[in-house]
């Protein structure tokens, strides 16, 4: 199929359809508005359940209803939105109830503005729910990533009954760019063993996140666990551009990463040895692959439109094996790639020094 | 040419923002890479509107312009407001026919068109934005006339017959916005 025109939340509502996603849930906010916009339009033609939910809360845990009987269901807002149903995210770790998520971010804190922003990475992978648990987070780069990416949210939720949160950003959300929509290449695994679907002739089932008998909550964590463990070995997965013989590696996420990688391209036309780590999955962090990288590297320079979230993954991940240098803008303000050239130009030049005085 | 950027600028229901997707699915047609950004929001609500809209051979890594190669102004708050953001010897389409503002710089080109004027004699309803965008086209040559027309005659045939009807009305008005520069009715 050729390449069509296709703003980006279009571009993940069409997806999430071509997805098999059965129920849309949500309320309105910039600068995400177009995915129920698009769901509203399209899901009641196909007799798929579309409902503009009451709140933000009123979404999400009708999510968790749909999600309980194996239905693909999904739910998309930003920000402020996404910051009040940090509880069902818990709840549905807990109670291991697949659902997707889109998270298009703008400005905050607070209602902060509309305007495309990546703070809330913290709030996607460190999130505000209870206890112990983790979502399943992917990122973006643009918008044929979008719905390559939308496909692998659903079959990641099913396959390891976890909520997917799809962390894109406003500048991705609102922009156009020419894509391809192929077929859901995935294969679903069966729902009929755990799905509430009625307890005719079979035993009753609960789908539950209260477990009050001693011992209980610990065994159910740790298995949660085991199962996080699982995923990042088969899920993690990273973009690799011109890393091999980087002595600068660049991290940076979603679309700064694509405005990173034009700035890597024309330090090289210019003779500096630079790449970009861009992680396409920040939940499972591939922290193992990133510190192999800086492990070759002299430096790691970290890009995000945010205060330095995902740097503590960086950190963690390089764990004193170069130095980590941050550049980032916050509330709205971007990155273009003659600002992120001339950090690089900035940095490079003191890498031969910073390695003959023996800095790490 | 390898690259272009462009901000598109009018007032509500002047077609800037469709300008910019027109133009979009013409590079989309020749397989070139391109992005489409619109101020959104509250800036939709009446008022100004703009997209900023990027055509490359290559990947473009941001669809935000800071500094476009040309602006096109529709009315008087667009030149106003975007005059500042064209790059040193880039160029301005200025819809002369809502805008008295004189020319600030002096290292961009003007280029000024009285769009409405031309149009409303031309045909009835009549199209500023794609007598812009025929202007754009000849004047860069990143696109072919060609192309957009085709363009056109194929988005035509998914949009209501009532719309549909509108296809000569443009395809008029894009060609003549090519021949204003072509056959240098405007000082370029």
């Amino acid at each position: 199929m050729a390449k069509v025109l296709v703003k980006g939340n279009e571009a993940i509502a069409k997806a999430a359809i071509k997805a098999g996603c059965q129920c849309y849930f949500g309320y309105p906010i910039t600068p995400q508005s177009e995915i129920g916009e698009y769901m509203g339009r399209h899901l009641p033609e196909l007799g798929r359940t579309f409902i503009t939910a009451e709140s933000e809360l009123a979404s999400i845990n009708m999510v968790i209803g749909a999600g309980t009987t194996g239905t693909k269901a999904m739910t998309s807002s930003s920000s402020c939105g996404i910051a009040l149903m940090q509880e069902a995210f818990s709840a549905m770790c807990c109670a291991e109830v697949p659902g997707v998520i889109i998270s298009v971010m703008r400005g905050g804190p607070g209602l902060g503005n509309i305007a495309p922003a990546q703070a809330d990475y913290f709030q996607a992978l460190k999130g505000g729910g209870n206890g112990d648990y983790k979502l399943i987070v992917l990122s973006p780069s643009n918008v044929q990533e979008a719905i390559d990416l939308t496909y692998r949210a659903f079959h990641l939720a099913i396959k390891y009954r976890n909520p997917v949160m799809l962390l894109a950003d406003g500048i991705l959300g609102q922009m156009m760019e020419p894509a391809e929509f192929k077929e859901y290449p995935y294969n679903d695994p069966d729902v009929s063993e755990w799905a509430l679907s009625g307890a005719d002739n079979r035993p009753a089932r609960n789908i539950v996140s209260l477990h009050m008998p001693e011992g209980a909550l610990e065994e159910l964590t740790n298995r949660i666990f085991e199962k996080y463990e699982l995923i990042a070995k088969n899920e993690t997965t990273y973009e690799d551009y011109m890393l091999s013989d980087a002595k600068l590696v660049l991290t940076a996420f979603g679309t700064v990463g694509r405005v990173a990688r034009a700035a890597v391209k024309r330090a090289r036309e210019n003779g500096m040895k630079v790449g970009l780590f861009r992680p396409v999955t920040l939940s499972p962090f591939p922290d193992r692959d990133l510190h192999e990288a800086a492990k070759k590297a002299d430096m790691i320079l970290d890009l995000e439109l945010n205060k330095g979230q995902m740097l503590l993954d960086v950190r963690s991940a390089v764990f004193g094996a170069c130095p980590v240098e941050f550049y980032g803008r916050t509330g709205g303000g971007l990155l273009t790639p003659d600002m992120i050239y001339s950090k690089i130009e900035e940095l490079y030049k003191t890498l031969d020094s910073k390695k003959e005085a023996g800095v790490r | 040419m390898a690259d272009m950027s462009v901000i598109i600028s009018g007032f509500g229901g002047q077609g800037a923002l469709f300008a910019g997707i027109l133009l979009c699915h013409t590079a989309v047609f020749e397989g070139k890479y391109t992005t489409w950004f619109p101020a959104y929001g509250a800036e939709m609500r009446g008022g100004a509107v703009n997209c900023a809209v990027n055509i490359s051979d290559d990947e473009v890594p941001s669809p935000i312009i800071d500094e476009a190669d040309a602006v096109i102004a529709l009315n008087e708050a667009s030149q106003a407001k975007f005059e500042n953001r064209v790059k040193s010897g880039g160029f301005m389409i200025v819809n002369s026919s809502l805008s008295r503002l004189k020319p600030k710089r002096t290292d961009i080109k003007y280029i000024n068109i009285p769009l409405n004027e031309l149009a409303h004699k031309l045909t009835q309803p009549a199209f500023v934005n794609v007598m812009a965008l025929g202007a754009f086209i000849e004047k860069t040559g990143i696109l072919k006339l060609e192309s957009i027309k085709e363009v056109m005659t194929e988005m035509a045939k998914t949009v209501s017959a009532k719309k549909a009807a509108l296809l000569p009305n443009n395809i008029e008005c894009v060609e003549f916005g090519a021949n204003i520069i072509k056959n240098q009715l405007v000082t370029v």
